[in-house]
């Protein structure tokens, strides 16, 4: 059954058990702000501002919101079938024709089937092919067959790629025609369906490569990324009431890094916490560590990340607390850290 | 395997709008069959340059790459990047020794440079690159790739309104990845009418023959099944590919049947010395052998020429 190596919520055991919910669960608190399939909007969008932006995908239209943009444009809209090497091949030689290809698959099938077609085909010739994956991380609970737990891992080490973990609706609309106008190849780690808005409540907007200080604190720093960046603002109001002042920053751009703004941060008496939507292993705490190493500074970081396991399958709200992505776990191991 | 004739050939015009050549000249026989004698002189060249080298490939395809060259494709020596060329997508990295011959015959490379093959800081590296090699559309050498891009350039192409072909050069072993059979199915669900792939059955692998690797056949039911425009021709024969190129393009068109040409070709072709000798994916060849393989070659050629 379960392998994690933390202790399970035995409060949890006497309640029913939650059902593991569709494919695509929502991670959207109840009642909070949602936007639908920003994604698909944004890219018709920037389409119809820009006439070489194109689309793509291997039978998971519906399931990345890629459908908004086939109905918009279906001259413009390319279905591939359940072919994911032909799918990022072929984004490759539409680039090479001088259109802006987006690709839609799961992150999963993107990262692990069709890496080869990624790195020769679109990155090593450096083409304006943007592919976006659904399920990144912990987004399913339909195991390891759909969690992509491990893309960044896989992708971080493709030169020329562009990676972004955008955090809500906000983020992916003003990411997608920066990914468009950016040369070379991007990585869009998707969020679908009902996406939460929340960083409409801050000084904020996205800029490619560039990490944003969302809320100052005193004794606890968040470099955070994804969808973890919207728990580690709940997290921060929720340490508020300990008593315990956090700053956020996020980094939706996880390669080129912006080490510069996160080092500044970082580099204080504060507590520092890396919070990822991934495995602890190859994204976004070994990202800042090796920016930390490099830079001298001799400071501990605690990352809150996915174990380095496969994850077991459920429904995301018990697997987000198993695995330490929820608000009360987050909020317990700062005050632990704290002592 | 029966070769479509010339007669066959519908009267009309290509996809580029060019005047179709229905017969096979003794014009363009001869133009194509020097073509294809100097492309094997140069890869003997280049192969004695390196001291080694996949020379057994380019010199069995030599009268496939002289005939696309030579015959077939729209393209502008001194501007590589013309935008209304066809596309030539060589998949197969490693034959780029005789793609390099071909594109020094096309006037695209300096036949000067060819000496440079494989050397450090060359623009004609061992396996062939984009990002090196004017004339080179895509780098190579993962193989299956080749016909995946194929596809969308295709696509690109047709969506953007141009009338350009594309050719997509890959080899028997190459149909031993699955990719290439997504491509496959890819092309003709997108009815790519514009998109024409030239197979070397040379029937050999690194590892061995192909029928003893992972067989292939039977190659063309399985090109027909996935509802292509199939042709199976000897590679060799230049008057028989001349006939095959020109049946595709007789029915290439923006939408439309993708076209395939499979050619079974001899590893070594044209120098007996090499012809004979067991096959292998990585020729050895020796230090005075060299002058031996051109002789021969020019030998058969002028042999041929006058007969």
């Amino acid at each position: 059954m379960s392998t994690t190596t933390e202790a399970p919520d035995t409060a949890a055991a006497a309640k029913p058990k939650l059902k593991t919910s569709a494919m695509i669960a929502s991670f959207a608190d109840p009642g909070q702000k949602t936007s639908n399939a920003p994604f698909g909007h944004a890219l018709v969008k920037a389409a119809q501002e820009n006439d070489k932006i194109v689309g793509l995908t291997a039978d998971l239209g519906k399931y990345t919101d890629m459908h908004i943009f086939a109905q918009a444009f279906p001259e413009r809209f390319f279905q591939m079938g359940m072919a994911e090497q032909l799918l990022f091949g072929a984004a490759a030689g539409l680039a090479e024709t001088g259109l802006v290809p987006f690709a839609s698959t799961y992150s999963v099938f993107a990262a692990r089937r069709a890496y080869d077609f990624l790195c020769l085909d679109a990155a090593e010739p450096n083409l304006n092919v943007n592919i976006v994956g659904g399920l990144p991380g912990l987004t399913t609970g339909y195991g390891p067959s759909h969690q992509a737990t491990e893309d960044m891992a896989i992708f971080r080490g493709m030169p020329n790629l562009t990676i972004v973990d955008p955090c809500d609706s906000i983020d992916i609309e003003q990411a997608v025609p920066q990914l468009a106008v950016s040369e070379g190849p991007t990585y869009l780690r998707l969020l679908r369906g009902n996406v939460p808005t929340v960083l409409d409540e801050y000084d904020y907007t996205f800029e490619l490569g560039k990490a944003k200080v969302l809320r100052g604190g005193n004794d606890v720093v968040f470099i955070s990324s994804g969808l973890m960046t919207m728990r580690a603002l709940q997290a921060a109001k929720a340490l508020a009431a300990h008593n315990v002042d956090v700053a956020v920053v996020h980094t939706p751009t996880i390669k080129p890094f912006d080490a510069e703004t996160v080092l500044k941060e970082i580099n204080t008496d504060r507590l520092a916490v890396t919070l990822e939507n991934h495995s602890v292993v190859g994204g976004l705490f070994e990202t800042v560590a090796s920016a930390v190493v490099t830079a001298g500074v001799g400071k501990r970081v605690v990352p809150v990340a996915l174990p380095d396991q496969f994850l077991d399958a459920g429904a995301l709200p018990t697997l987000h607390d198993r695995y330490g992505l929820a608000v009360d776990r987050i909020v317990a191991k700062v005050l632990a850290e704290l002592g | 395997m029966p070769t479509d004739t010339v007669q066959d050939a519908p009267q009309g015009q290509t996809l580029q709008g060019q005047a179709l050549q229905t017969a096979v000249t003794p014009e363009r026989l001869e133009k194509i069959s020097a073509a294809a004698y100097r492309i094997r002189h140069h890869a003997l060249n280049m192969g004695e340059v390196q001291g080694q080298g996949y020379v057994g490939q380019a010199l069995g395809a030599a009268d496939m790459l002289a005939t696309v060259y030579g015959d077939q494709l729209r393209f502008r020596a001194e501007d590589p990047h013309w935008e209304a060329r066809d596309r030539f997508l060589l998949s197969t990295g490693h034959y780029a020794i005789g793609h390099y011959a071909a594109l020094a015959e096309a006037g695209i490379v300096p036949v000067e440079e060819l000496e440079t093959y494989g050397s450090d800081d060359s623009r004609l590296p061992m396996s062939g690159m984009s990002t090196y090699t004017p004339g080179m559309e895509i780098s190579g050498g993962s193989l299956g790739h080749g016909l995946t891009i194929a596809v969308g350039m295709a696509l690109g192409l047709r969506y953007q309104g141009s009338s350009a072909r594309v050719f997509n050069f890959l080899s028997d072993g190459e149909l031993d990845e699955g990719s290439t059979w997504e491509a496959a199915m890819g092309a003709h669900h997108h009815q790519l009418g514009n998109l024409t792939a030239m197979v070397d059955i040379n029937a050999l692998q690194a590892d061995g023959k192909t029928d003893t690797v992972l067989r292939t056949e039977p190659v063309t039911e399985k090109w027909e099944s996935f509802g292509w425009y199939t042709q199976r021709v000897d590679g060799n024969d230049v008057g028989a590919l001349l006939a095959a190129f020109d049946n595709a393009a007789a029915q290439a068109a923006t939408v439309g049947r993708p076209s395939v040409i499979l050619c079974d070709t001899k590893v070594g072709r044209g120098v007996p010395l090499l012809e004979n000798r067991e096959k292998a994916h990585f020729m050895r060849i020796e230090e005075n052998e060299w002058q031996i393989c051109r002789e021969q070659l020019t030998a058969g050629y002028e042999g041929k020429a006058s007969a």
